[in-house]
């Protein structure tokens, strides 16, 4: 604990909690979101949102098992299209979670303490809002598990040179890490509902969900060895999913998928757009909850400036692409470039790059890095930046690549519009669930924070 | 009064629905009762008729009518009549009718391996010779009958395509009158009385119109006809006719003649307008061999000069190209004629040096040059021709004069004239149209349906294939025999004579145009079978005959049928002087639709979504501008427009042509039907309501106005290619003139990267037995779209529909794209057919995460369809995108008449499964088990891929590459083969050798 006290007492910056706190008011103003505070109607209101995006989204895929792939926009050449899309955005978006929990956990960052909870939950439901593409884009999903290796009467095997089949190892491994790290470390604070919940079926399913959690030291010893173990697991993690996601596209000849700067170019993009996403889901719920004593300004430059340091590395993935569709001397790398800025889809290729690259640099200012509706709407619009420049990864190198007798062009259809509204929905109900019945902010850890906390020779 | 009795029985009543339940009378009947009763329910207490029946109708419905009266007496009464009559039935016998099969026997009849039967199918009256592929009975695929001298292996692709207009679920099934459905038994009492009527009459109010007739038994059965009914007439029109044909050659030579060429000897051809290398054109398919033969850049090249008013594939093709409104061609023919023999005057115009040019080098080659004109040229143009030939002395060295295939060379326009000027005149009792849809293509002047409809003619019957718009305006409809289904004999181009051997039984109980005259004189029940042969015996008597007769059959032609060329005479005073040039601002031209000619094939989904050569379009028919008019017109690609014609209206969409004619505008026919069917109804835009008699290919005075809409054209290759700025000079299709090629034969190989530059070991292909790959000869391919038809054929390939096109989903697994090349108003343009490359480092392989797509030690690319999950990522990873993907469920898989069309050796593709070219991986294994059976590796000649086999040009070379003495291992050696994309590493099988033109060093600027 000796650094991690030291650096929130040595720190000259806001603090990451304000003060006038004590360990029994940090859990009763986590623990009464849950327990005390009433369920207020815009809570059902969003909620009802999200479900009802939810369930649309569920129509929309029994239509597409019915009727099968064609109701999309793919077609050939553009074999790929919102699913892929949507599958990319939304692993990147899982990506700040892990981040925030593993590697700044690791590095010992304590001010991530107030938003590792919620960036986590946001990991897994955006996992699973990914996980739902692949499955669904096939021709034939009730054979999708075709994919796992798995021993069968057949005698064969996935192909494991393609790069789907590490996808489906790397997407897997990394939604089973995600929901054990954020199982294991809500276990403490479900075990502080269970006592403090006068409901009796909230007793019984938190003391379930506590796994006989007493605050033993032992079960701390246990609990801290086990958090660390899952952080160094998960670590590697945040590297490796995005760059096995990137491989779906370097290992193909496409010219504009076919490059080696894909791997880090994509961790970059998935943190920079995991860190919106945060604070687009931050910024609002410490404002409806009150919570802007623990989710500090702090918090939230901290955030904006790790967008700034990652937008800056995708920035400068562009810049490479551009440079070697030029320098590689090869027709089609460089017609690809040219395609990008003035092709059907160049539009999109200057919103991209408005999005992502010059609206960002206003996060140099420490005013706006540190006001909540400039962050909001930044983060937004890197979401958006950071959708179209998978958009123009996907579709855009498919469009036009070798032969010209078969360029085509990409039209999404309504179905795949709803399936991607739909996902946003599932995600959203999903974290007002999450908020709703569980602590949405890591009560224990957050007492670690405290003054009082201080070990004290 | 015994059926009134059981009708209450039969009737499915269910208690309670009938008849409401009276609780009064139930009430009343317990009242009623005395001592103790059970019941069931208040229905059976109030014994209530319906529940009475419900009682009877303890079992389901039907169960009991088996009780209905049927005693012991009855039912052995029953018995013994179905006995006697099933002895009847048994005693009727099937008329004798053998057909004989081409190449294999019948007794080695094995299931699972076809037979081939030689037929011909006819179109305008000309014959394309074709085997036809039978398994246990079902024909599945048309091939070029290799024998034949007007296939020699090739076909065209109407002929490909009529194996599913005879499997087309949308044909007549039925006779009808008046929309209803009638027997034939009924249709022969209903005719029997007007015909007799018609005896004494010496039938002055019989009309039968025909299409054109080259068939000799039925030229010969109307003749007999015309004997019986002195008076009655025999009218022939069809909308692409060969009047100017016929007409020019009277000019010439004072009677109707069959022109013939023999391309294999001319080293200068032009063509004046005429597109003598595609389906449509009379011997196009013997042509296109001819010409490709002559396209050998190693060996006696020829030169193709062609001015054209339409961009074409063999304006494509050719080494000089002048873009020429048709009008203009006149003018055209008059400044080569004038060059050639100066005995003509023409204006001086800016093409004069080019005609000079090229009739120096037609003089050049006396005797071994031919001047072509197209069929909608006008008479002038034809007779110009025939005189420039024989000015060149050409006659009998590369022209030939016969007579005419067509049985009744009459002006087709005239003879449908005089048609309906008896109609309006009230002469006409019994009018028979025999095939055709008059009603629907007649010229726009004529009138033609509407003269139908209201001249209250009092007997008038359509046989055909279609219940069409002709049907629709008739009183009795008898659905006709498809060729494949009934006998008949027509006549190829020059003449020789196929039998056409039925495949099948007639599916729907059709009858044949023979069968249709016999009727009309007085042989109700001839059986097409016998008249044919009747025929045919009168015309070979002998004790021979059934030797001639399956001879006949089994090679597919008679022999000593083709007609003896003649050497007319040329009238060389009435050799036209050639109309000034024309001075309307628009014009506008009227052609065959390339892929469903006139609208007889616009039900046929394969020929409706074939590619048109130039354009690409599949599903409709925009009309066609040259890239200047639509600048100053202001006009994009799919733009609507409204055509006015000297009053009359259409509205179409607008395709960009490049290479078009200024000022010019084509039309395609055969779109915008109301009755075709699933496929034909309502696609594209009528055009035949512009065409009149008097114009029926060239009308000038026309008004273009852009409307403001819009309108979704579904080409297979977008348009957007041309305004970037690297489309162009990729090397995918490489050519040269014949000087570069001579200089630098190499010059389209370029360094390939050495093998072993991959993260996967290779393969040793050189240790096995085969190794398939194919060559493309580019110079060769015409692009006459044969190769995509046959494919389909082969592979049940599904047909997708306008909308899916539109989103570019087609299935076609062979494309054949088109490249232009240079300025917009008159590009070169290149043929390219791309199937599967196979190529031995397959991209696709290696991103299949399930091993759905794999790589064959012999080197084909296989596709497990059972495999796939559809992740679409061989696809994308595809640098040739030649793989196609089934995004809805393509294939029809309830149509019972598909189930029997389909080739039992290929699987049917479901939705969600990726599929592509597999080289015709079934008939590789065909070959392999006949071979393997004889213990012999098999034999470059006897394996052919399906386009292959179909290529009129031979431009398709499938074969062994492990095999040095192979067609295709030589070729692949020959110095203009390359690998499209090559530098990507992929290696691909199939590789192509690059196109040479021979331009006129003199005409080089």
């Amino acid at each position: 604990m000796d650094e991690q006290t030291k650096s929130v007492t040595s720190s000259k910056q806001a603090p990451v909690i304000e003060p006038g706190y004590t360990f029994a008011t940090v859990t009763d103003k986590i623990s009464a979101i849950v327990l005390q505070r009433p369920t207020s109607n815009g809570w059902f209101v969003g909620f009802g949102i999200g479900f009802l995006l939810t369930m649309m989204m569920l129509f929309a895929i029994g239509y597409l098992f019915v009727r099968g792939t064609g109701i999309w926009g793919v077609t050939i050449p553009i074999g790929w299209g919102f699913a892929i899309v949507n599958f990319v955005w939304w692993i990147g978006i899982g990506h700040a979670g892990t981040l925030i929990s593993a590697i700044l956990l690791l590095l010992r960052q304590s001010w991530r303490n107030s938003i590792n909870r919620f960036a986590e939950a946001m990991t897994l439901f955006a996992v699973s809002c990914a996980g739902i593409f692949p499955l669904i884009h096939v021709g034939r999903p009730w054979l999708a598990y075709w994919l796992f290796p798995y021993p069968n009467t057949m005698g064969v095997w996935p192909q494991f040179r393609s790069p789907l089949v590490w996808d489906v190892f790397a997407v897997s491994t990394y939604f089973t890490i995600s929901l054990l790290f954020w199982f294991i470390g809500l276990i403490p604070d479900l075990a502080t509902l269970r006592d403090r919940s006068d409901n009796r079926w909230a007793k019984i399913i938190y003391g379930i969900l506590a796994m006989g959690w007493r605050g033993s030291a032992r079960h701390w010893h246990r609990y801290e060895t086990a958090y660390l173990l899952l952080a160094g697991l998960a670590t590697p993690l945040v590297l490796s999913v995005h760059t096995v996601v990137s491989f779906d596209f370097a290992v193909g000849i496409v010219p504009g998928w076919h490059t080696t700067i894909f791997p880090p170019y994509f961790v970059a993009g998935a943190i920079y757009s995991g860190f919106a996403m945060v604070l687009m889901l931050a910024i609002p719920i410490r404002k409806l909850y009150g919570l802007e004593d623990f989710i500090t300004e702090r918090h939230l430059e901290n955030s904006a400036k790790v967008m700034l340091a990652t937008g800056l590395i995708v920035a400068y993935g562009y810049v490479i692409e551009a440079f070697m569709g030029w320098y590689s001397g090869n027709r089609y790398d460089a017609f690809t470039l040219w395609n990008r800025l003035h092709g059907p889809y160049a539009f999109f290729y200057y919103m991209l790059l408005a999005c992502n690259i010059v609206i960002p640099q206003v996060l140099w200012s420490k005013k706006l890095r540190t006001s909540p509706v400039w962050l909001f709407f930044i983060s937004g619009v890197v979401l958006v930046g950071m959708w179209l420049e998978r958009f123009i990864i996907v579709v855009v190198s498919l469009q036009r690549d070798f032969l010209n007798s078969s360029w085509g062009m990409y039209y999404p259809t309504r179905w795949d519009w709803m399936t991607y509204i739909g996902t946003i929905g599932m995600f959203l109900a999903a974290i007002f669930l999450f908020v709703r019945i569980l602590p949405m902010i890591s009560i224990f850890e957050m007492r670690t924070l405290l003054p009082e906390a201080e070990v004290k020779e | 009064m015994n059926d009134e009795n059981k009708k209450p029985h039969r009737e499915d009543v269910c208690p309670g629905k009938k008849g409401k339940l009276d609780l009064a009378s139930a009430r009343a009947a317990i009242a009623g009762t005395t001592g103790p009763e059970y019941w069931r329910s208040l229905e059976e207490l109030a014994g209530s008729a319906e529940f009475r029946e419900m009682m009877h109708r303890e079992f389901p419905k039907g169960a009991s009518e088996w009780l209905d009266g049927a005693s012991r007496r009855g039912f052995l009464k029953l018995m013994g009549a179905s006995l006697a009559l099933a002895g009847m039935t048994a005693c009727t016998k099937q008329p004798l009718e053998p057909i004989v099969p081409y190449v294999r026997q019948p007794e080695e009849l094995i299931p699972g391996r076809p037979l081939f039967y030689a037929t011909a199918f006819e179109l305008g009256g000309y014959a394309s010779p074709v085997l036809v592929e039978s398994h246990q009975y079902r024909p599945t695929k048309i091939e070029g009958n290799a024998q034949h001298p007007a296939s020699l292996g090739g076909t065209d692709v109407f002929a490909q395509a009529s194996i599913l207009g005879m499997y087309d679920p949308d044909r007549s099934e039925n006779i009808s009158y008046l929309g209803e459905v009638r027997t034939w038994g009924s249709f022969l009492e209903a005719i029997r009385g007007p015909l007799s009527a018609q005896k004494g009459l010496q039938g002055a109010g019989i009309r039968i119109l025909t299409q054109t007739v080259s068939s000799p038994t039925l030229a010969d059965q109307l003749r007999s006809l015309l004997k019986i009914y002195p008076q009655a007439k025999w009218h022939v029109y069809e909308p692409v006719n060969r009047d100017n044909v016929h007409e020019g050659a009277r000019m010439a030579f004072g009677e109707p003649v069959e022109t013939q060429y023999k391309l294999e000897s001319a080293d200068v051809i032009v063509s004046l307008d005429a597109d003598f290398l595609y389906a449509g054109f009379p011997g196009s398919t013997r042509y296109i061999r001819d010409f490709a033969k002559r396209r050998n850049p190693d060996g006696n090249m020829n030169r193709l000069y062609v001015a054209e008013s339409t961009p074409s594939s063999t304006g494509a093709k050719a080494d000089h190209r002048l873009p020429l409104r048709a009008a203009d061609i006149e003018g055209f023919a008059g400044l080569l004629q004038f060059a050639l023999m100066a005995n003509s005057n023409p204006q001086d115009s800016e093409h004069t040096k080019f005609a000079e040019r090229v009739a120096s080098d037609l003089s050049l080659h006396h005797g071994a040059s031919v001047v072509i004109s197209g069929d909608h040229q006008p008479p002038a143009v034809h007779a110009m021709a025939h005189a420039m030939n024989n000015a060149l002395g050409n006659v009998g060295k590369t022209v030939f004069y016969t007579d005419p295939v067509d049985a009744n060379p009459v002006n087709q326009t005239e003879s449908l004239k005089d048609l309906i000027a008896d109609m309006r005149g009230g002469k006409v009792d019994l009018l028979v149209i025999m095939g055709g849809n008059p009603a629907y293509d007649a010229p726009a002047d004529f009138g033609f349906a509407d003269a139908l409809k209201n001249t209250k003619i009092p007997l008038r019957v359509h046989v055909g294939l279609y219940e069409d718009e002709t049907a629709e305006l008739c009183q009795w409809h008898v659905n006709q025999s498809h060729y494949l289904e009934a006998w008949s004999d027509t006549r190829a181009y020059d003449g020789t004579v196929s039998i056409v051997q039925p495949l099948i039984a007639p599916l729907y109980n059709g009858k044949s145009a023979h069968e249709m005259v016999a009727l009309l004189s007085g042989q109700a029940d001839a059986s097409g079978h016998d008249i044919v042969q009747a025929y045919w015996q009168k015309q070979h008597p002998g004790p021979d005959f059934e030797a001639f007769w399956r001879k006949s059959l089994h090679d597919g032609w008679i022999e000593g049928t083709a007609f003896a060329a003649r050497t007319p005479v040329l009238k060389t005073a009435s050799i036209p002087k050639p109309a000034p040039a024309s001075t309307a601002p628009i014009e506008l031209n009227f052609r065959r639709d390339p892929s469903i000619y006139d609208g007889r094939f616009s039900n046929n989904g394969w020929l409706q979504e074939l590619p048109n050569p130039m354009t690409k379009m599949t599903w409709d028919n925009p009309v066609l501008i040259g890239p200047a008019m639509a600048d100053r017109l202001q006009l994009k690609s799919e733009d609507m427009v409204e055509l006015e014609l000297n009053g009359k209206k259409v509205a179409a969409p607008i395709w960009i042509q490049a290479g078009h004619p200024d000022n010019s505008v084509t039309a395609f026919l055969g779109y915008g039907r109301r009755r075709a069917g699933r496929a034909g109804t309502g696609a594209g835009f009528d055009m035949y309501p512009l065409r009149t008699s008097a114009t029926p290919w060239l009308a000038t005075g026309l008004n273009i106005r852009k409307t403001g809409d819009t309108y979704k054209l579904a080409s297979t290759q977008g348009y957007q290619t041309m305004d970037t700025p690297d489309g162009a000079t990729r090397p995918l299709v490489r050519a040269a003139s014949l000087a570069e090629y001579k200089k630098e034969p190499n010059f389209a190989q370029e360094e390939e990267p050495a093998p072993g530059l991959t993260l996967y070991p290779g393969y040793d292909y050189k240790k096995e037995d085969y190794a398939w790959g194919m060559a493309i000869d580019m110079n060769s391919c015409v692009g006459c779209n044969n190769c995509i038809v046959a494919c389909q054929s082969e592979n049940n390939i599904a047909v997708v529909g306008k909308e899916q096109v539109v989103i570019g989903r087609h299935m076609h697994w062979l494309r054949v794209d088109a490249y232009y090349q240079g300025d917009r108003a008159n590009p070169k343009a290149y043929f390219q057919p791309v199937p599967c490359m196979h190529c031995e480092n397959a991209p696709c392989e290696v991103v299949c995460p399930v091993g759905a797509t794999n790589h064959s030690t012999e080197g084909l690319n296989d596709m497990v369809y059972n495999r796939c999950v559809g992740t679409r990522y061989c696809s994308n990873n595809c640098p040739y995108k030649v793989r196609r993907f089934n995004f809805l469920l393509f294939q029809d898989w309830e149509t019972p008449q598909y189930k029997m069309m389909r080739n039992p050796d290929v699987s049917v593709r479901s939705r969600g499964v990726m599929e592509k070219c597999t080289y015709c991986v079934q008939r590789i294994n065909e070959s392999r088990i006949v071979a393997e059976r004889e213990d012999r590796k098999i034999s470059d000649s006897e394996l052919q891929s399906a386009c292959q086999q179909s290529c009129p040009a031979d431009a398709i070379v499938f074969g062994n590459i492990n095999d040095p003495n192979s067609r295709v291992s030589k070729l692949k050696a020959q110095a203009r083969n390359y690998s499209l994309l090559g530098d990507l590493n992929t290696r691909p099988r199939t590789t192509y050798l690059a196109e040479i033109r021979n331009p006129n060093p003199e005409l080089e600027t």
